[in-house]
């Protein structure tokens, strides 16, 4: 029994072996059951499409979460035709829950940085469940400030519960890390993707998450702080912590209608861990697009783009003139 | 020498209030201790007195209010509301609010956030968690943002961000030199991500400043945590911190609950980010003015305002 299956998608995984079930039985006894395996795969897409379409974003949350979801280097291996890992920030050592690198995206040359979670437990252990110390931030504003220097675009995955929490990352400026990457970001000179994989938990998110486009998976969430923190600090309540996911407005929906994101990548029916594939090939779409138009602009043109991008983002009420700021 | 210019001075700058707000000013003003001391008397008699968290002493809160809100027997530094704040700092006087017409509003619809900033507005007499403008400091043209724990938490969200975004817009226009106090708990929760957006809103605006070849000195006081350590707070061309002010990432009690283990002495504190080389220097209250002023001497800034 696979133990990963959500609450949620227990019918669509039910009807799956059903259909699984009758096509066995069909080549085993030899009789036609095509119809009736028609019928419960139209089914099937129904009852997904259903499911999928009104999500709470706490579901949400759980497929951004999912132990199966595609990390920053299964989509790596999907879309690049070449790729070498760097690593080290030079200064301390190489944070494994920050993975970043060099290659070619239909030979066009990138740095791709991204927050890497484990498969395995181990693995998790060592990657630090995705969640990176200050090293992570650094390493990534070398690998950035070298793709500056070399002219290549730049495109970061985010998928991180949160920066580290812990005494050593707070030894080593955790913080001082994370604004130094929001400041130099904000004037590279070459044009940054920015993509939500999976969590996009606040400050650990938004360290490598300043660029000219953030876009995010549609099943993905990108939140100030995880829903269960914001339950315990204002309701002192873990149980409200699914309220606190709606009330927080974190889905991808969500953020593009209040302005943050510029797009949506729609996921394959299920979420990106049904077809990892599929998923890449939709990624590897949008960036190939977006790196043509951001191409086009010079580097000054590109600067003051993200400048003004950032600059618009908040909603506040000016008194004086008496009108409320939308975007 | 010059200290003694800075130091002993018995009375303060009044900030400028917006006239609109001049009916809660009344009796906010310094022109009238007596009446407000006798009115806290008859009411709140304990509000006579505080007793200092670190040495128990009981101090008499006009004492304690004259040595700048820091314990006159251990030094503990209290925390101090953005108005005291700027009266500490500036040349009487010299303080013009900018961008006070920037406020809150309750973009997510999120529960009780309307109230709650109600609340606070009430309580502080403060429009949001940020008073930004320019004055003097010992002569020398600032542009100044001071932050206020009392307006929930000090906690930055879009209308904090604006207005400091702004002021640093304006210092680099102005070529003014610029110093932010920061006291916050980090960005506001009820905002949602408009909050998270802040940090790189605030930074991005602090990138064009220092290409202007600005100033920037970032004040550091009790306490400071959160997306306003990991954005404006910690990006000063020189950081200063308040002896014994908290300033952190993630919180105390964050990393206690998830490394599950007891936390080292003194972790966390303004003495132990100079250890650590996250600021520059560790200032006492008292002094604090008088290094802003050397600070600026040494850099020589030359603001338009005069």
């Amino acid at each position: 029994m696979n133990l990963n299956i959500l609450d949620f998608e227990r019918p669509i995984y039910e009807l799956e072996s059903k259909i699984e079930e009758l096509k066995n039985f069909m080549k085993e006894q030899n009789i036609d059951l095509t119809e009736e395996i028609q019928l419960l795969e139209d089914k099937m897409v129904k009852v997904s499409e259903t499911i999928y379409q009104k999500l709470h974003p706490w579901q949400i949350l759980q497929i951004a979460r999912h132990p199966e979801r595609p990390l920053t280097s299964d989509y790596i291996q999907l879309i690049c035709d070449d790729f070498l890992e760097l690593h080290g920030d030079r200064h301390y050592g190489d944070d494994q829950a920050i993975l970043g690198g060099i290659g070619l995206i239909e030979g066009n040359p990138v740095t791709i940085i991204g927050h890497q979670k484990g498969t395995t437990t181990r693995e998790n252990l060592q990657r630090n469940f995705g969640m990176a110390h200050p090293e992570g931030y650094r390493k990534a504003l070398r690998l950035m400030k070298q793709a500056e220097k070399f002219n290549r675009p730049i495109i970061t995955f985010i998928n991180t519960p949160g920066a580290y929490p812990g005494i050593g990352a707070e030894e080593r400026g955790q913080a001082e890390a994370i604004a130094r990457n929001l400041l130099e970001m904000s004037e590279l000179t070459v044009p940054i993707l920015v993509y939500v994989i999976g969590e996009g938990g606040s400050g650990g998110a938004l360290g490598i998450g300043v660029g000219d486009r953030i876009i995010m998976f549609q099943f993905s969430y990108y939140s100030v702080c995880t829903p269960e923190a914001c339950a315990t600090i204002l309701w002192h309540d873990t149980q409200e912590a699914k309220n606190a996911s709606e009330a927080l407005r974190i889905t991808a929906k969500d953020l593009l209608e209040i302005g943050i994101v510029d797009d949506v990548l729609q996921e394959p029916r299920g979420g990106a861990h049904r077809n990892p594939v599929a998923m890449a090939k939709n990624l590897k779409q949008s960036i190939l697009q977006n790196l043509v138009h951001l191409k086009t602009l010079s580097k000054e043109e590109l600067i003051a783009q993200r400048y003004s991008k950032f600059r618009n983002t908040g909603q506040y009420l000016d008194i004086q003139i008496n009108q409320s700021n939308q975007i | 020498m010059f200290r003694e210019l800075f130091r002993s001075k018995n009375k303060y700058v009044t900030v400028n209030r917006d006239p609109q707000y001049s009916d809660r000013s009344e009796h906010e003003t310094e022109k009238v201790p007596e009446i407000r001391e006798r009115v806290k008397v008859e009411k709140e008699g304990d509000h006579l007195w505080t007793k200092c968290k670190s040495c128990q002493e009981i101090i008499y809160n006009k004492k304690l209010a004259e040595n700048q809100m820091v314990c006159p027997v251990c030094d503990y530094h209290f925390r101090i509301s953005a108005r005291d704040r700027i009266n500490s700092l500036l040349d009487e006087d010299s303080f013009i609010e900018l961008f006070s017409e920037v406020t809150s509003t309750n973009p997510l619809n999120f529960k009780g956030y309307a109230e709650q900033l109600e609340k606070n507005q009430k309580k502080t007499n403060l429009r949001d968690a940020v008073i930004t403008g320019r004055g003097k400091l010992c002569g020398t043209p600032v542009a100044l943002g001071v932050m206020d724990f009392g307006f929930a938490g000090g906690s930055m969200g879009s209308a904090v961000g604006e207005k400091l975004t702004s002021l640093i817009e304006y210092a680099a226009s102005k070529r003014l030199p610029l110093v932010i106090i920061s006291t916050a708990g980090g960005a506001r929760m009820q905002e949602g991500m408009l909050s998270l957006m802040q940090m790189a809103k605030t930074s991005a605006a602090l990138a064009r400043y220092a290409k202007a070849g600005l100033l920037y000195i970032s004040v550091l006081t009790d306490p400071t945590s959160g997306g306003v350590t990991a954005s404006y707070a910690m990006l000063g061309d020189i950081n200063i911190a308040e002896p014994g002010a908290l300033i952190a990432f993630a919180g105390p009690r964050v990393i206690k609950q998830t490394i599950s283990q007891e936390l080292p002495e003194g972790f966390q504190t303004a003495e132990f980010l100079l250890e650590h080389g996250m600021v520059d220097r560790v200032v006492h209250r008292h002094e604090l003015q008088d290094e802003l002023s050397r600070i600026l001497r040494i850099h020589r800034m030359v603001g338009e305002v005069s």
